[in-house]
């Protein structure tokens, strides 16, 4: 492998990990609070490319307002999730809560098969800035690709000061810490819930938009993006939004390069099994060591 | 609370024996003049060839609404009952003992899919009743010994990799990259086009994959590139496909010709590909060049007035070669009826009907002309197929 050659697998490999870390981000931050693993993540990012591609193509509204407006409705639709589905189960357990995410997916499955007037065929909303690829130190990357990692680095940022600096997000920390102690103190964990499902929603719509001109989109792209974000969250440890992005990255970095070292006869129909085995290393090394915390803690 | 259960369970068993037993006895009922001739079809409406399902669907029922304004067959009407499959065996497998228990259809057209088609063959074959599969696999109808009941339509990459290698011959190219998708179709395209490289003297430089689930392919084409082929040749369906080209532009591989699969032959591919996909060459059915196909062409008219009443009713530009393998698969049946006398019992009937595929002189379908024989239940050969190049989002053919 030449040294552009090396360049061009990681840029591959970061272009993947944004995708798989921008879908990991919601179940993250939904873990965290409310310990549900949403299986309807990958769905809001199918809903925010199909709605941009909706409101651009058939409604004819320019590119700028169309996003912003794709991401609130899938907001919207976020919110109305949890209000509809999972608060009106709050008496249920987190397992049974679980499974309604898997049905409010194949709902909004379903329905994106449905109303949109393409039905069930693949489509591409317009590239933000282009197609002409940017020559890079002899490596190629689409404009496209560097709006998704650049959206991809931004959300991270911003969700990590939100965290950090802002009464709502050190309130969402604390139920992510403990939501008996922090109900103690005052904080209402079912607003917590609402807002986590709300972000996650937002998250998803922001990936949607921004992925769908590169990676295409249809009405069922979402259960397959969410396998990948879910395991980009879980070698994050479901745990900041900057351990997600560093998941996303790990995962697609090793796709990628597993496609370009050829270990004899491993040729990339192995890609996918050198990547897993990459990852249950990380996660077997990773469980040790909490473990190990545990038991000092 | 008990016993109420015991009885209950008692009373739903009854019920289901009495169902059962008029299915038995109406098998001895015979098909009279004027009766409707009930025809059955499994599509994959929804899932992940509902592109081929819907344009089949509407083929289906344009054919069937023609025949029934023309007074139907021998006066018999003809009534179309359509399923989907969402692409799900095990649903496929439920709708056809639906289709052949409950609606007592004469005989089946579908599924869409290779995966759906192969596993209702055993369901079809215990029934007795003919299936006209509009699915790619070869497969399908091998060994033709215990495909007795089955038939299909469309080329096979038997029928389509040879035409791609003969046009890469003439063309001097002899170092080709493959890439395919890990799927049942781009897994049965790599292996022939592995296995028939050597006949047409190219050498195969690289071979990639990749998974479904799979949202860039820039690292597989990155390893193509290094390899410095000469063409590509990409087997996959319509996301896969189109993302390799897509991917093969922002790698500036302009000079390397790519070709596709004839998988990706229809109108979504074109419109979502953009400008990615121009200059992508592609095998295709003669449909889609229905007016520049030579008179001397015995296809020529069936193209012509198939192209013409589907894009009638769907809009110009809505042809597509998988309704025309439904076009051509439904007109084996609809000629077998046209044959059938009155006063067969339904067994008799689909025995007749399978027969009389299985007998059909050459038949001048959209996909080519047809030869079945109790040998072959394709029975299509080479050169029914042209290459296609995308100019302007348009079908070029390449003469």
């Amino acid at each position: 492998m030449s040294a552009d050659q090396f360049l061009q697998y990681l840029i591959s490999g970061l272009t993947m990990g944004s995708i798989y870390a921008l879908v990991g981000l919601g179940f993250t931050i939904i873990y965290a609070v409310t310990r549900i693993i949403n299986f309807a993540q990958g769905e809001f990012v199918m809903l925010g490319g199909m709605l941009s591609f909706y409101l651009i193509s058939s409604a004819g509204i320019p590119l700028v307002p169309a996003l912003i407006l794709s991401v609130l409705t899938a907001t919207a639709i976020g919110a109305i999730m949890y209000i509809l589905a999972i608060r009106t189960a709050r008496r249920a357990s987190v397992v049974s809560l679980i499974i309604i995410t898997i049905g409010a997916a194949v709902f909004f499955r379903g329905i994106a098969g449905e109303v949109f007037p393409w039905g069930v065929d693949i489509v591409r909303p317009p590239y933000f800035t282009g197609s002409e690829s940017i020559s890079f130190l002899g490596a190629y990357i689409h404009p496209q690709a560097l709006w998704i990692i650049g959206t991809t680095l931004g959300v991270m940022v911003l969700l990590h000061l939100f965290l950090s600096y802002t009464m709502v997000g050190k309130a969402l920390k604390a139920c992510a810490i403990s939501p008996v102690a922090a109900g103690m103190v005052g904080i209402n964990p079912k607003a917590m819930a609402l807002i986590a499902f709300t972000l996650a929603a937002a998250l998803g719509g922001i990936g949607g938009v921004v992925m769908a001109p590169l990676t295409l989109t249809y009405y069922s792209v979402g259960f397959m993006l969410g396998l990948k974000g879910f395991v980009a969250a879980s070698i994050g440890g479901f745990k900041s939004p900057i351990a997600t992005v560093v998941g996303g990255f790990t995962l697609g970095i090793v796709e990628s390069l597993a496609v370009g070292v050829d270990w004899g006869p491993f040729t990339s129909s192995y890609k996918d099994v050198i990547a897993m085995v990459v990852l249950l290393l990380i996660l077997l090394i990773r469980s040790g060591r909490l473990a190990a915390e545990e038991r000092v803690g | 609370m008990k016993k109420y259960l015991k009885s209950s369970v008692i009373l739903v068993l009854v019920v289901a024996l009495l169902a059962i037993f008029p299915m038995g006895c109406t098998q001895e009922e015979t098909i009279d003049a004027g009766d409707t001739y009930k025809v059955g079809a499994l599509l994959d409406l929804s899932g992940p060839c509902s592109n081929l399902g819907i344009p089949e669907k509407q083929t289906a029922e344009m054919m069937v609404d023609q025949i029934n304004a023309a007074g139907g067959i021998n006066g018999h009407p003809v009534e179309i009952i359509i399923y989907d499959t969402e692409g799900d065996n095990d649903k496929a497998a439920l709708m056809a003992e639906k289709l052949i228990n409950q609606d007592k259809v004469l005989a089946i057209v579908g599924p869409s899919r290779s995966g759906t088609s192969m596993h209702i063959i055993d369901t079809v074959t215990t029934a007795k009743i003919p299936l006209v599969s509009l699915a790619a696999a070869r497969s399908i109808v091998e060994p033709v010994a215990q495909r007795y009941w089955i038939f299909k339509t469309p080329q096979t990459e038997y029928e389509v990799i040879p035409e791609i290698y003969s046009y890469l011959q003439s063309a001097n190219i002899t170092d080709v990259a493959i890439i395919s998708d890990t799927g049942g179709f781009g897994d049965a395209g790599r292996t022939l086009l592995l296995d028939l490289a050597d006949d047409y003297g190219i050498d195969i430089v690289d071979d990639q994959t990749f998974a479904d689930a799979d949202t860039s392919m820039i690292s597989q084409v990155t390893h193509i590139k290094g390899n410095n082929p000469q063409a590509v040749v990409c087997w996959s369906t319509d996301k896969g496909s189109a993302i390799v080209a897509q991917d093969m532009k922002t790698m500036q591989m302009e000079d390397v010709l790519l070709f596709m699969s004839h998988g990706v032959a229809n109108k979504a591919f074109v419109t979502a590909g953009g400008d990615a996909v121009e200059g992508v060459i592609i095998p295709a059915g003669k449909v889609l060049a229905a007016d520049e196909v030579p008179d001397s062409d015995p296809q020529k008219e069936v193209l012509v007035s198939y192209r013409d009443d589907y894009e009638a009713l769907y809009g110009v530009g809505s042809i597509d070669t998988f309704g025309g393998h439904c076009y051509d698969g439904l007109s084996w049946v609809i000629l077998a009826l046209e044959e059938m006398v009155d006063g067969l019992t339904l067994a008799e009937a689909r025995d007749f009907i399978r027969g009389e595929i299985e007998s059909m002189p050459e038949f001048n379908g959209t996909s080519g002309v047809f030869n079945i024989s109790p040998e072959d239940h394709l029975g299509l050969g080479t050169g029914n197929l042209y290459m296609y190049k995308i100019v302007e989002g348009e079908w070029i053919w390449l003469k």
